[in-house]
């Protein structure tokens, strides 16, 4: 079958990772607006003074390789999706592979499409997996994401992701039985090299941006293998903050029953290259066997990659073998904005 | 830190990747040519679980040089399971709550930024060991 692997890939392993601290909406309503504006979401995930996405990388990637229980050595090639990779040149997928033990006979590259650098991995690993060439293939999603003071992406920009390890479907606790992209050329959301700071067109980021991708890779999914939403147990997409992902869903004719376990973005705001992935990490930590699974990335400028997943006997092993993503949402500690603005180093003069 | 020294000591600062002596059998961290305990060659490589209980600590209010943006933070000796001691930060931890004999586990960390154009240092830190699911 064309656009499909040869041989069949699953999810043999799988982590979360979520910073600590939490930026609630109401401090940025209270600086920014005198607490006029109401935030998108509860409060967002603040990485700590020692974090970035390598470090949160090698936290989920441990997680993953907890649950898989497989020899690292044998991972063929470990991926980081992210907009927020703490070196412009000088891959983060190396100090992952490093620190896992995963090294030498990995490839270890780090990928860029906005928030779906992840799920961009995910599908190139799937590839890697389906053609032979891996056994096992690491692909994280991870992001310490920039929200410009005063602007409206500062309510949301989170920090957070997870790890996927795969390989043979029969070892798999999920397996992908298909995947599909959805791209076109887009100017949502950006930024220049050299700029802190991301760019974005207002409200063109919903439509033609988020919709118009989210919504008919969707759609062609269902198409293509022929279910219905009512087919699925769990529905997770992109969240960049409820209204987008809700609204996207309820379009599709998915119900809140649907979305509950995936639907993260008020807990811990949204985590860009990890959004749809930390979401998909919550249902896995809480699916049964047999259960069908939609997940629909988007990354701006723009695409969505689709995903069909039907769960396996196997799960309930690996589920309690590491921190679930709960565990990372509950240890919660609330800052202020003074000392977010200390933790994420936007102070002009230190 | 040089960037030779970062990279020669990388395992061991990502991972606790240490030894195990082939004639007493015990635990060396950072591994070394000779064994501590019995003076024998020092043995295969070995990775640390990385979890142990804080032995003793002292919360930093006047940093080193390349920490000062950290503090306050706390320096603990942590005792390991498998036995060896290292001397870490401890981190995500409110600096009132820790006390000796504190279960504590291993996380890869950012240790310090050699300025806005130098090498990043990643290693090893310690935190109260977290709830798992099960």
């Amino acid at each position: 079958m064309l656009n499909q692997p040869a041989f069949p890939v699953g999810i043999v392993g799988y982590g979360a990772y979520i910073p600590r601290y939490r930026l609630p909406g109401s401090e940025i309503s209270r600086v920014w607006s005198g607490g006029a504006e109401r935030s998108p979401v509860k409060e967002k995930a603040v990485p700590g003074l020692d974090e970035d996405t390598a470090t949160m990388s090698i936290e989920a990637a441990r997680n993953a390789l907890a649950r898989a229980a497989i020899d690292p050595t044998h991972i063929r090639a470990v991926w980081v999706g992210s907009e927020s990779h703490p070196y412009a040149v000088k891959p983060t997928g190396t100090i992952v592979a490093e620190a896992i033990g995963a090294i030498p006979a990995t490839q270890a590259a780090d990928w860029q499409f906005a928030c779906k650098a992840g799920t961009e991995a995910l599908q190139a690993g799937m590839g890697f997996v389906g053609s032979g060439m891996a056994a096992y293939v690491l692909a994280i999603g991870m992001d310490t994401a920039q929200g410009r003071p005063g602007d409206a992406l500062e309510y949301t920009a989170g920090a957070g992701g997870a790890a996927f390890l795969l390989g043979p479907a029969e070892e798999a606790v999920a397996v992908v039985e298909r995947s599909l992209s959805y791209v076109s050329d887009t100017t949502d959301f950006w930024r220049r090299p050299a700029t802190h700071y991301p760019s974005h067109a207002e409200r063109f980021s919903g439509d033609p941006g988020y919709f118009g991708h989210v919504v008919p890779a969707a759609r062609r999914m269902m198409e293509l293998v022929d279910t219905a939403p009512q087919d699925y147990d769990h529905v997770v997409v992109h969240q960049p903050n409820v209204k987008f992902p809700v609204r996207a869903m309820s379009q599709l004719g998915f119900t809140p029953a649907q979305w509950r376990a995936g639907l993260l973005v008020p807990e811990i705001g949204n985590t860009y290259a990890g959004s749809a992935l930390v979401g998909l990490t919550a249902i896995l930590d809480e699916a049964e066997p047999g259960q069908t699974i939609l997940m629909v990335s988007y990354g701006s400028g723009a695409g969505s990659d689709a995903f069909h997943i039907r769960v396996t006997e196997r799960i309930r092993e690996v589920q309690g073998r590491a921190p679930r993503t709960w565990d990372y949402i509950r240890r919660r500690v609330a800052i202020d904005y003074a000392l977010y603005v200390r933790y994420r180093g936007k102070l002009a003069a230190r | 830190m040089s960037v030779a020294g970062a990279w020669r000591t990388r395992r061991q600062r990502y991972a606790l990747v240490g030894e195990i002596c082939p004639d007493c059998h015990r635990h060396i961290f950072p591994p070394r040519d000779v064994c501590p305990h019995c003076s024998q060659p020092a043995g295969p490589l070995h990775t640390l679980s990385g979890r142990g209980e804080v032995y003793s600590f002292t919360r930093m209010h006047h940093a080193p040089k390349g920490f000062e943006q950290q503090r306050p933070y706390a320096v603990a000796l942590v005792k390991l399971d498998e036995g060896p001691m290292v001397t870490a930060q401890l981190t995500d931890v409110d600096l009132q709550e820790i006390h000796i004999g504190m279960r504590v586990e291993m996380v890869t960390r950012k240790l310090k930024e050699e300025g806005e154009e130098g090498q990043i240092l990643y290693g090893y830190k310690f935190r109260p060991l977290m709830a798992t699911g099960d």
